[in-house]
């Protein structure tokens, strides 16, 4: 299919839309309230993939399996990048719909030596690329990064938390992420109406004070307009006019996805997310539906053909990032659904379009697919949303009805778990801090327990032989509380430094000048914290203890009631941990640029790194043993099967923990039911009950012990095997030997 | 391996006559399962009781059959268990009772669900294979919404040698069912070499269409093995130790031979 859409010109690109105050001012929310349509139908209309899509995917599979190989396929390590540094790239010109890529050719890396040049350097050499001798030079001799200005104000206490592991993560080297920019701006209103929006912004302040403040703010609008004119500019390359706005659902595809191309281009986030476009484009569909401009396999093949550039945003890491996140991740999160603030649902035929691609191009970890659950959700929709977990285990489900009444109802998901207001909120990455860990400090005196270095404060260290559970908890208490403290100042300095170093200029553009900003704390370990309290209240630990009088192992006698079971004497243990920790953080004195303090239990995959890094736990874990990921209960010790634990894990409330809540869930396809469409419905159930519980969170993953066990023995028969982790899916073959072990030995629910 | 020397190679033996009665609700069971959705329609909260009179060579819970073993609890604890996922289970599914075989606790098991159907309003299956029911009054299946029924063989010598039991009681128990109303699920595990011989099949699906529109649903549910590692944690030979599980379209021919008769098989 190459030839020439059918494109009518029309002086008016907003003609058949419902006018309204959408029109004056930057309102898209407005805009989508006033002119979608909602769709209660089930997924019967969609349409499969086309010739044009299968070939250009199969294209596309060629250069992956070499880069599978490689580790990284090429690197334009001649340039730093920036919006407009490099020419138009295709992988097939004449055959795609959608164009756009990061640099001039697929799969082939950018650099970004804002972040840290180091981090750049380390990356090219460890997949046997090398650096332009004039970029060193000028990144050493001329200019500052992000990192060099971290590491010129850190404290020793966060140098030595950071080197001991209580506090990992940090984005001290790499970009921080988790900022979406309303990309669906570019598309409804053009590049010129959103640059004077932003000359007025900034003139508006013209007769303001001349603080920190309004200085900082009047720079920032200025990088603003400038990014915006370089997005213009980037648009030109692939013969668009960006300065006015889309006028078909091609264009309005096509535009919105050069405004997220130009922030990946400039930016090397952690996460880099998309938010939450599907029901705003379907606008459009519907609109040239109507006109009879695209028929139903157009529409759906724009949307593959977004779908497949999606898939191959690309970040040149170092191994050992790629260790710590697993794979090779970029979160492009789209959000799917949910319900809106009138009780209408927000689900559109676009919706279901954005999952059908998980059919048309096999299952992939990218983009990040999130549905926004709600039980008001049409029954059609909720049945399709199931039947594409049971089929490809890539979406994860995200509870619409704990979510709205905070952020409203066109919020987005940056990176896993992490919700706010499209264009008018962000947040400051933090990384986590490790609970596990911090109660081994809380025992001995803040001494590190793998090293013997004096790490935390010198409090009176755990004497008895026999672990108090008042004794050990207040004692826990007050260790959180310095942990907080170090936290938050390495929090404060790393987002200080970022948003003088390396600013994220195309994205913020697509923002409100006046936005809500969180600092997004989180926590790791919490099953192995609470299991450990439990194990000190309920059974008896005695502390084994080395030479030098360190707290090296314990010794269990009794059984103890485990998180994870629905047994609220380990449950309220993790509540209890939960809140007390974002008591602590809250309780800090600054935070950077009056930053809401917030928390999230997620680890993605870190749990492995986590869990490497602590030594024995009064719980039983051994030292190394990987951590259950996010809010899960520890591997193994949730035997009351799915349904139990999920009511554990729901427990947990969101309210001290609006950064979200992470729960992964493995079950076999029997433990859903007998036949496909009772295992639909099963899950549609379950999903519900989850929600009604006001659980935040859960991936689902549904396959056999069996299959993951054939793909490690097998990867070239398993090249698109998708694995949801903690808030996020990676392709199973890319994962490290290590993580593919802590996958396969997760709990998997034979029945739920 | 000839059939008859896998029959004769197990020491299986049996129990002595029926438990008595009990007095007081006091039950065994062996674990509970909050969420199972192969036991009945839905979602299911799973009471699995002890004891069984069955001794099948591919029982997958062979830690189930003594009927003095297990966790005591009382009625109350029992429905203390359910209690929290009550409205979840009104949402998704229901409450399944079994084992072993529900029925060998049959004081126990009436008065629970009994409670779980008339205090929570939840549907109650039982989950059995029929042959214990013979003694019980008619008004002990008034709270049991769906009776999903193990028909091993239907062959009467096959069935004994299978079960250790005869099939009589079985088929008695599904009459009774009919007359009393109870819908049913009658469930057949296809064992290759045991259970799948297409006249077995054939007598299967007569005898099943006997029953008539009772029987709602007929579930051929290919033999796993899963069960097998607990045979050696009992310390017992593993009967089956040689028998493959059936292949996909082994089971699929089995379903549309029942099929054949006008039976809802799955």
């Amino acid at each position: 299919m190459n030839a020439p859409l059918k494109i009518v010109a029309t002086d008016d690109p907003w003609a058949g839309f419902v006018a309204g105050a959408w029109q004056k001012a930057v309102d898209v929310r407005g805009f989508i309230q006033a002119n979608y349509r909602p769709f209660a139908g089930d997924g019967a209309f969609l349409a499969g993939s086309t010739a044009r899509t299968t070939d250009l995917w199969e294209k596309l599979g060629g250069l992956l399996k070499l880069e599978r190989e490689k580790g990284v396929l090429d690197v334009s390590a001649d340039r730093p990048s920036s919006i407009t540094a490099h020419d138009a790239g295709y992988i097939d010109r004449d055959a795609e719909l959608i164009v756009g890529l990061q640099t001039d050719a697929p799969l082939k890396r950018a650099i970004m030596p804002n972040g840290g040049l180091r981090m750049v350097q380390n990356s090219l050499e460890a997949y046997g690329f090398h650096l332009e001798p004039v970029i060193a030079e000028i990144w050493t001799k001329y200019r500052k990064s992000h990192n060099q200005g971290v590491f010129d104000v850190y404290p020793p206490d966060v140098l030595a938390a950071r080197k001991s592991g209580v506090v990992t993560g940090l984005p001290d080297a790499y970009g921080r992420g988790r900022i979406i920019g309303d990309y669906r701006r570019v598309a409804l209103y053009g590049v010129d109406f959103l640059k004077k929006e932003r000359l007025a912004a900034f003139h508006e302040i013209d007769d303001a004070v001349y603080d920190e403040k309004t200085l900082r703010l009047r720079e920032e609008l200025s990088e603003q307009f400038r990014a915006l004119g370089e997005l213009v500019e980037m648009g030109a390359k692939y013969g668009f006019d960006l300065s006015r706005p889309a006028a078909t659902a091609r264009e309005a595809v096509q535009w919105t996805y050069l405004g997220y191309l130009a922030a990946v281009k400039e930016q090397n986030g952690a996460a880099m997310s998309l938010g939450r476009i599907s029901t705003f484009l379907d606008v459009y569909f519907e609109r040239d539906l109507d006109r009879g401009l695209i028929t139903e396999d157009e529409a759906q093949e724009l949307i593959d053909d977004l779908v497949i550039k999606l898939r191959i945003i690309r970040f040149l890491r170092t191994p050992e990032y790629d260790q710590l996140f697993s794979g090779d991740p970029t979160w492009v999160t789209e959000s799917i659904g949910g319900m809106g603030e009138d009780g209408r649902t927000l689900v559109t035929k676009s919706s279901f379009r954005f999952l059908q691609t998980l059919f048309n191009l096999g299952a992939a970890p990218e983009p990040n697919l999130t549905v926004l659950w709600s039980t008001g959700l049409p029954e059609g929709f909720k049945d399709f949303c199931a039947k594409v977990s049971i089929e490809t285990s890539s979406i994860q489900y995200e509870n619409d009805d704990v979510m709205r009444p905070h952020w409203g109802d066109d919020y987005g998901i940056a990176c896993c778990v992490s919700a706010m207001r499209i264009g008018k909120q962000m947040q400051f990455f933090g990384a986590r801090a490790n609970l596990a860990k911090a109660l081994l400090y809380a025992i001995n005196g803040g001494r590190d327990e793998k090293s013997g270095e004096q790490i935390g404060p010198n409090f009176a260290p755990v004497t008895g032989e026999v672990l108090d559970y008042d004794d050990v908890k207040a004692k826990f208490e007050r260790m959180m509380g310095w942990l907080a403290r170090v936290y938050v100042n390495a929090l404060n300095s790393i987002h200080y430094m970022h948003d003088k170093y390396m600013y994220e200029r195309i994205e913020m553009a697509l923002h409100d000048r006046d936005i809500l900003r969180t600092m997004a704390c989180g926590i790791a370990g919490l099953s192995v914290a609470a299991d450990s309290l439990s194990a000190i209240k309920h059974a008896k630990v005695k502390v084994i203890r080395n030479e030098t009088g360190l707290a090296v192992d314990y010794q269990i006698e009794g059984d103890y009631p485990a998180y994870g079971n629905n047994d609220d004497r380990a449950d309220e243990i993790a509540v209890w941990l939960t809140s007390t920790f974002m008591e602590k953080v809250s309780g800090q004195p600054h935070f950077y640029r009056d930053a809401m303090p917030t928390q999230s239990v997620l680890t993605i995959t870190s749990n492995v790194v986590y869990g490497k890094k602590t030594g024995n736990t009064p719980d039983g874990r051994r030292a190394g043993q990987p951590f259950a990921p996010g809010a899960n209960p520890m591997n193994g010790r949730d035997k009351k099967g799915f349904v139990a634990a999920g009511a554990s894990v729901a427990k947990i409330p969101y309210q001290c923990s609006l950064d979200g809540i992470s729960w992964t869930a493995s079950a076999t396809p029997d433990a859903l039911g007998r036949l496909p469409a009772e295992r639909q419905k099963n899950l549609a159930a379950c999903l519900d009950a989850f929600a009604a519980a006001s659980g935040h969170h859960v991936n689902v993953n549904v396959f056999n012990r069996e299959t993951l066990l054939d793909a490690m023995e097998h990867p070239e028969l398993y090249p698109q095997l998708t694995v949801r982790v903690s808030g996020y899916a990676v392709n199973f073959v890319k994962l490290t030997r290590e993580q593919q072990l802590d996958v396969i030995s997760r709990t998997f629910h034979a029945s739920m | 391996m000839s059939q008859n020397s896998t029959f004769s190679a197990v020491a299986r033996p049996l129990p002595t006559g029926r438990p008595a009665p009990e007095a007081a609700p006091i039950g065994r069971l062996h674990s509970v399962e909050t969420g199972a959705a192969a036991d009945g329609p839905g979602v299911r909260f799973v009471y699995f009781l002890t004891g069984c009179s069955f001794r099948c060579l591919y029982c997958h819970n062979p830690d189930t059959w003594k009927v003095g073993t297990g966790r005591e609890v009382s009625l109350d604890e029992a429905i203390a268990e359910i209690r929290p996922y009550v409205g979840f289970l009104k949402r998704v599914g229901g409450v399944t009772l079994s084992g072993g075989d529900p029925l060998a606790q049959s004081g126990f098991a009436g008065a629970l669900a009994r409670r779980l159907h008339d205090d929570f309003g939840l549907h109650v299956a039982l989950d059995t294979q029929g042959a214990l029911g013979g003694g019980l009054a008619d008004d002990w299946f008034e709270p049991i919404d769906l009776v999903l029924l193990d028909i091993k063989h239907a062959d009467h010598e096959r069935h004994r040698m299978l079960t250790g039991r005869p099939l009589a009681p079985t088929l008695d128990f599904a009459r009774r069912m009919v007359r009393l109303g109870v819908p049913m699920w009658i469930r057949h595990v296809l064992v290759p070499g045991l259970t799948d011989a297409a006249d077995d099949l054939e007598r299967l699906a007569e005898r099943i269409a006997d029953l008539g529109p009772a029987v709602e649903r007929v579930d051929v549910l290919p033999y796993h093995t899963l069960g097998a590692h607990k045979w050696a944690e009992l310390g017992r030979t593993y009967p089956l130790a040689e028998t493959r599980v059936p292949t996909a379209t082994e089971t699929a021919a089995a379903v549309e031979r029942l099929r054949a008769h006008g039976l809802p098989a799955h």
